[in-house]
């Protein structure tokens, strides 16, 4: 498959925008299990790309070969002009701090108080600039997801809709160029699902983040996602925007819009 | 092909044990954690540690005086339960309660966080969770299981002085003396140089058994549990070949 033609990404303020993310011909299978055969994909600065599929479908072992927990057996994922194959740990490690990711168990560390799971991504990376301003950095994170006053708290003690805002606070607080969403809407009502998806929006705005989102929430989906891109037989299947796709004539993607 | 779950499980924890002395001692060092984890590991078991440590030796006094009596070596007491406390009984107990207190909560906490993701999270926020996680705890185990044997010693030797004037008189004095007269350097280092291998063992199995369970919460009990009993298994199997290998230097 050659690299896909996207429809023009909604322009970025910096001029145009330049590729972030590239995913080249990406297989892997588990046993005799062919989960993606050749998945090509590209995600432009400041874009919401959306991966939409059925459960099963391979999704989040796309989104986890890309931060580095599993390796695809073949194809190329290249992260900020990075080709991942090539990173040792430790260059792994400094590309990881720009890139965030939002776990779809939340995976807080719930030995923590809030503030600590926000500080731990803070104290393991290095970062110089950011010496000192660490309790500003926490609570304009908390902030920004709207709970600023439950920096104290333990993770056991919020709801499932707050621990999914912490989780994004977390991955906020590196400052990440792109945030990769794994069905960050699974298992909430619709009302906080709604919520979620706007404060994915407004990080999109405020940070000028991209963002790979897999979801099957399809009122997330149209919310959130300037492009779809529909994952079937481990294969990009079909994409377009949101409107485009409803659209589309063939059956396996019209369904989703049902 | 053939392939035994026991050799393929003992193969892991080798590799496993490899993994640890490659990257356990390359920058960058874990230290706040790996002090935080001798707190957790030393501190927190020192009631356990210490009860067991006394009951063990007093029950040892009491059950040897009726026999002792009938070959009116009464005096003999002191130097026979010190020996056996200090060689033997110490190190073994205190590794059993630690594999049982330590593995298990090591095995249950790692296995959680492998479950709900925390250990993925943590590698995602640039840190190796291999080097957080696995190798301050199993340097914590290591060094402190040592630690917690020379106190238990300590409390087992002063249980068997009360044991002792439960029913005769002895000054701590004549105790102390009779007991450091029947020992020797071969029986105290031997003994101790041991229990750094009980720790690691206890420590390397707890984490791997965490580190690796499988999906689920029945994974988290399960790792606890097999964390315990190949932890206290691999106990005796070193203790027997520390007691070959002193044997073999002549210091037994």
């Amino acid at each position: 498959m050659k690299t896909l033609t996207a429809p023009a990404p909604p322009p970025a303020p910096t001029g145009p925008a330049e590729v972030v993310l590239t995913l080249e011909h990406i297989a892997k299978s588990f046993g005799d299990n062919h989960v993606l055969r050749d998945f090509s994909l590209d995600l432009h600065r400041g874009e919401n790309v959306v991966v939409l599929g059925k459960s099963g479908s391979g999704k989040s072992v796309l989104v986890k070969c890309i931060i580095g927990l599993l390796r695809p057996d073949a194809g190329r994922i290249t992260v900020l002009g990075q080709d991942i194959s090539t990173l040792d740990h430790e260059a792994m490690d400094q590309l990881r701090a720009k890139l965030g990711f939002l776990f779809q168990s939340n995976a807080l560390y719930d030995s923590m108080t809030v503030r600590e799971n926000l500080l731990f991504p803070l104290r393991r990376q290095w970062l110089a600039d950011r010496r000192g301003k660490e309790k500003e950095l926490v609570q304009q994170a908390l902030e920004d997801v709207g709970l600023g006053d439950t920096a104290e708290k333990m993770p056991a003690e919020l709801s499932g809709g707050q621990r999914k805002r912490i989780a994004l606070a977390r991955t906020l607080i590196l400052q990440p160029e792109i945030i990769l969403y794994d069905e960050p809407t699974t298992g909430l009502d619709p009302i906080t699902a709604r919520e979620i998806s706007g404060l994915i929006r407004e990080v999109q705005q405020k940070y000028q983040t991209a963002a790979f989102i897999i979801s099957h929430d399809m009122d997330s989906v149209r919310l959130v996602a300037d492009r779809v891109a529909l994952l079937a037989d481990g294969r990009c299947y079909a994409q377009g925007t949101y409107a485009e796709l409803a659209k589309h004539e063939d059956p396996r993607v019209h369904d989703f819009f049902i | 092909m053939f392939k035994s779950p026991f050799l393929a499980e003992t193969g892991a924890i080798a590799q496993f044990t490899g993994r640890f002395f490659r990257e356990g001692f390359r920058p960058r060092y874990e230290v706040r954690e790996f002090l935080y984890q001798c707190f957790v590991v030393g501190y927190q078991s020192l009631p356990m540690v210490g009860i067991t440590g006394f009951i063990m030796g007093l029950v040892l006094t009491l059950q040897s005086r009726p026999t002792m009596a009938q070959f009116g070596a009464e005096s003999w007491i002191p130097t026979m339960v010190g020996l056996t406390i200090i060689r033997e009984m110490g190190p073994i107990i205190t590794a059993l309660i630690f594999a049982g207190k330590i593995g298990s909560s090591i095995g249950a906490e790692l296995g959680s966080m492998r479950v709900t993701e925390q250990i993925d999270a943590m590698e995602v926020s640039g840190t190796n969770p291999f080097k957080y996680l696995v190798v301050t705890r199993v340097l914590a185990t290591t060094l402190m299981l040592p630690l917690l044997t020379v106190l238990a010693d300590a409390i087992g030797l002063y249980a068997s002085y009360v044991g002792i004037n439960t029913r005769g008189v002895t000054t701590l004095a004549l105790f102390i003396n009779n007991i450091l007269s029947g020992l020797t350097f071969a029986d105290v280092l031997p003994a101790f140089f041991k229990t750094f291998f009980f720790g690691f063992a206890v420590g390397i199995v707890g984490c791997y058994k965490g580190y690796y369970a499988n999906k689920g919460t029945a994974g988290v009990g399960a790792a606890a549990n097999s964390a315990v009993v190949v932890s206290s298994l691999l106990i005796f199997i070193i203790d027997l070949l520390a007691v070959q290998i002193t044997g073999l230097l002549g210091l037994n």
